[in-house]
């Protein structure tokens, strides 16, 4: 997996030339998928290289172009260049989103070289917004990145990316204009530049303690012996409340970094008939989290906090993550709120109580090292 | 997004824009390609780039070279133009005189941390360097992770070994304009290394992949500092920060041990930085001292920055630390036992929980 930061890093180009080796080297290889993008540099890297038809999909009166997954199943090569992992299939290719073509392929024991910005990894969803201001739409879920045999971060400085904006290289005029007033801006580059970068080195971290059972000696950082014998058990508390989907990307991202076990868990009253809305929106939320590999469950009761602190208990979790409150509906009296409830109620266990918006205040002030 | 504190800049701002505007303008740009290893294709990606700037139409020169190239590299050699290198007893040296006279817009270095031969003017190539981009003219350049003096300790850690040339912290510092992370699968080295046995080939492995990460983490570094600075010299002080900064707040009242690990821990874990505040009270009993010590002398243990707050409201205090450093996630603990201490903390938490947008607040059981 090639991971890069912002269209125009030079993924394509670092992935075919990696292809070019590889087929120097005598594999059996061809590319499944490449966007042009008319980027002449990335073009001419496709030279001599085993390019496979596309399929052709009508849809609403244009023509558009999909990997032809089966016909790559057919040619059975070792390894297959599938660009642009995130990539939304028309609707009739048969499959919704090109990751899960490249999950046939895995299956069907081909090799895939693929690639993606980081501002398409789900559970980055929302700090993605609060850098950019945009809604990446196009998301890939994050266990298909974990399960990748290597990560490589294509890198750039922004300064080189914003030369290659302005001589039309990544975009054509109209659109790279566009371009430097959203995604484009220096401040949302270098923010997303950093973003991989911490990404990709925490991948290999997670690696480097889960490749090796014994990790060799002298190597070990003064931070693995802290953490040693504790394994967190992550309790993120589903409401209908639209902040869950939130709540459930963060207790992803946290449950990785920390090596930890994660459950969603959403309340629901006995008699709800009047309020299936919410049951449906609970629902609703507790799939998002299934679909993020997040085990789920719902407890039927009439008291929240009671509810979810017997269950922690009684499957060891050690932090509880909660939605921080709006102010609109946060009560005055301390006794009355869930938070503060289960915070009194949950005694030995940690709550965490999650910002909606990373927004950070950066700081003004110079700081020592 | 970023918002605009105010659109006009302060006299200290104005300055030190115009200043490094001035700088820029006068002297060449230094961009360099840092790898975590030989062979994970600096060289490659540096000519590759001076190729396709040389198509553009830019004056790009070859003047220093590795011994050695893969086929790939060799192809795009034959397309650039070289100034040859000097040759003392075996060891060669960048011709800067020669450079200077040639006078090209770009310059490309292949090897920054190399040793200039006894009888060369500098005893440095990065001196040479340095030289060239006084005269105007842009350097690119690579160099190895290990040759950095700030990483000496921590590649040291790394690989029990430590290599005797380096170069100065400063120098990158204050003169790198870009830098760029070489990044590559360990399996694809052009390279190999060579390992006598299964199990050193394993321990080489893994020291690899650390180094790799080290080389991530600082560009990463490099990147946070220039969007502060970037921010900065826009007059803009809020933005979406990337950098995780764990904050734990302690007490004279328990033992925040478990709570200062834990903080530690997850500063480690998501790679970021460690501050650990006590908000100054009066009148502390003899326990109470006591406590409030043992908790700060662990904190230092962990590595913790520490800071003493004054201020007569805990949370406003806190607060305040929290938004000027950046923080994103606030320990802080609350006590199991009943009673009014209860009711303080519980007022504590609340006044975090409502006051601390955008920050994570952890109620720590204590």
């Amino acid at each position: 997996m090639f991971l890069g930061y912002a269209a125009g890093v030079g993924k394509t180009y670092r992935m075919l030339e990696e292809a070019q080796r590889l087929k120097r080297q005598g594999e059996d290889i061809v590319v499944g998928y490449f966007e042009p993008h008319g980027r002449k540099d990335t073009i001419a890297r496709t030279a001599g290289l085993e390019m496979m038809a596309t399929k052709t999909i009508n849809y609403r009166g244009v023509a558009l172009q999909e990997m032809d997954t089966g016909a790559v199943l057919v040619r059975r090569p070792a390894i297959c260049i599938v660009d642009e992992l995130a990539h939304t299939n028309v609707p009739g290719s048969g499959r919704q989103k090109r990751w899960e073509d490249v999950q046939v392929l895995l299956d069907a024991g081909i090799n895939v070289m693929s690639n993606m910005n980081i501002q398409h990894l789900e559970s980055l969803n929302d700090h993605v917004f609060d850098i950019t201001g945009v809604r990446v739409r196009e998301t890939v879920p994050d266990w298909l990145i974990k399960s990748a045999a290597e990560i490589v971060m294509v890198d750039a400085t922004t300064e080189a990316l914003l030369n290659r904006l302005k001589r039309g290289v990544i975009y054509a005029p109209e659109t790279a204009q566009r371009a430097i007033e959203n995604f484009f801006r220096e401040s949302t580059l270098v923010a997303l530049r950093e973003l991989a970068l911490r990404e990709t080195a925490h991948e290999l971290d997670v690696r480097g303690t889960t490749d090796t059972t014994e990790e060799p000696t002298g190597v070990s950082s003064s931070s693995r012996a802290v953490e040693k014998g504790t394994r967190d058990r992550i309790l993120i508390y589903v409401s209908a409340d639209p902040s869950s989907a939130i709540l459930i990307r963060r207790g992803r991202r946290m449950a990785d970094y920390l090596c930890a076990d994660c459950f969603a868990v959403g309340v629901v009253p006995y008699r709800n008939n009047r309020l299936t809305g919410r049951a449906d929106a609970i629902e609703t939320h507790l799939k998002f989290a299934r679909n993020l590999h997040i085990e789920t469950r719902i407890l039927q009761g009439e008291d929240p906090s009671e509810m979810i602190v017997q269950f922690a208990r009684s499957n060891q979790v050690t932090q509880i993550l909660l939605s921080r409150p709006k102010h609109r509906s946060w009560g005055v009296l301390m006794g009355t709120d869930l938070i503060l409830r289960i915070v009194r109620e949950a005694k030995d266990i940690r709550v965490i109580i999650v910002a909606e918006h990373r927004r950070l205040h950066h700081p003004s002030a110079v700081r020592g090292s | 997004m970023p918002k605009a504190s105010s659109s006009r800049l302060t006299p200290e701002q104005l300055l030190a824009q115009i200043e490094f505007e001035e700088r820029r303008a006068r002297r060449g740009r230094l961009k360099v390609f840092l790898g975590y290893a030989s062979g994970v294709g600096k060289s490659f990606q540096m000519l590759d780039e001076g190729r396709r700037r040389r198509q553009r139409g830019e004056d790009v020169v070859v003047c220093a070279l590795q011994p050695e190239y893969p086929e790939q590299v060799e192809a795009i050699l034959q397309k650039l133009e070289m100034i040859p290198t000097l040759k003392i007893a075996e060891l060669e040296s960048i011709d800067v005189q020669a450079v200077i006279g040639r006078h090209p817009q770009v310059a490309l270095i292949d090897g920054l941390a190399y040793e200039n031969p006894p009888g060369t003017a500098n005893a440095y190539r990065w001196q040479d360097v340095s030289q060239l981009l006084d005269e105007g003219i842009s350097v690119v350049t690579t160099v190895n992770l290990q040759y950095l003096e700030k990483l000496q300790e921590e590649v040291e850690r790394i690989t029990g070994n430590r290599v005797s040339c380096t170069i100065p912290s400063g120098f990158l510092d204050r003169t790198a304009d870009e830098i760029v992370v070489v990044d590559a699968s360990p399996r694809d080295l052009w390279c190999e290394p060579t390992a006598e046995s299964p199990t050193s080939a394993l321990v080489e492995a893994h020291k690899l992949s650390r180094l790799r990460e080290l080389a991530l983490l600082v560009a990463a570094s490099v990147v946070d500092r220039q969007l502060e600075s970037y921010l900065r010299s826009h007059g803009l002080d809020q933005s979406s920060g990337v950098q995780e900064r764990i904050l734990v707040c302690v007490s004279p009242r328990s033992d925040a041990a478990r709570m200062l690990e834990s903080g530690r821990r997850n500063a480690d874990r998501f790679q970021g930085e460690f501050h650990v505040v006590h908000v100054q009270e009066h009148a502390l009993s003899q326990p109470e001292q006591e406590t409030l010590d043992k908790n700060l002398k662990y904190a230092r243990e962990l590595g913790a920055q520490i800071e003493i707050l004054g201020g007569f409201d805990n949370t406003e205090a806190i607060l305040h630390f929290a938004k000027r450093v950046g923080i994103t996630q606030i320990f802080v603990g609350h006590s199991t036992r009943h009673g009014l201490r209860t009711r303080i903390w519980g007022s504590l938490v609340d006044q975090l929980v409502r006051a601390a947008e955008g920050i994570d607040v952890v109620v720590y059981p204590q």
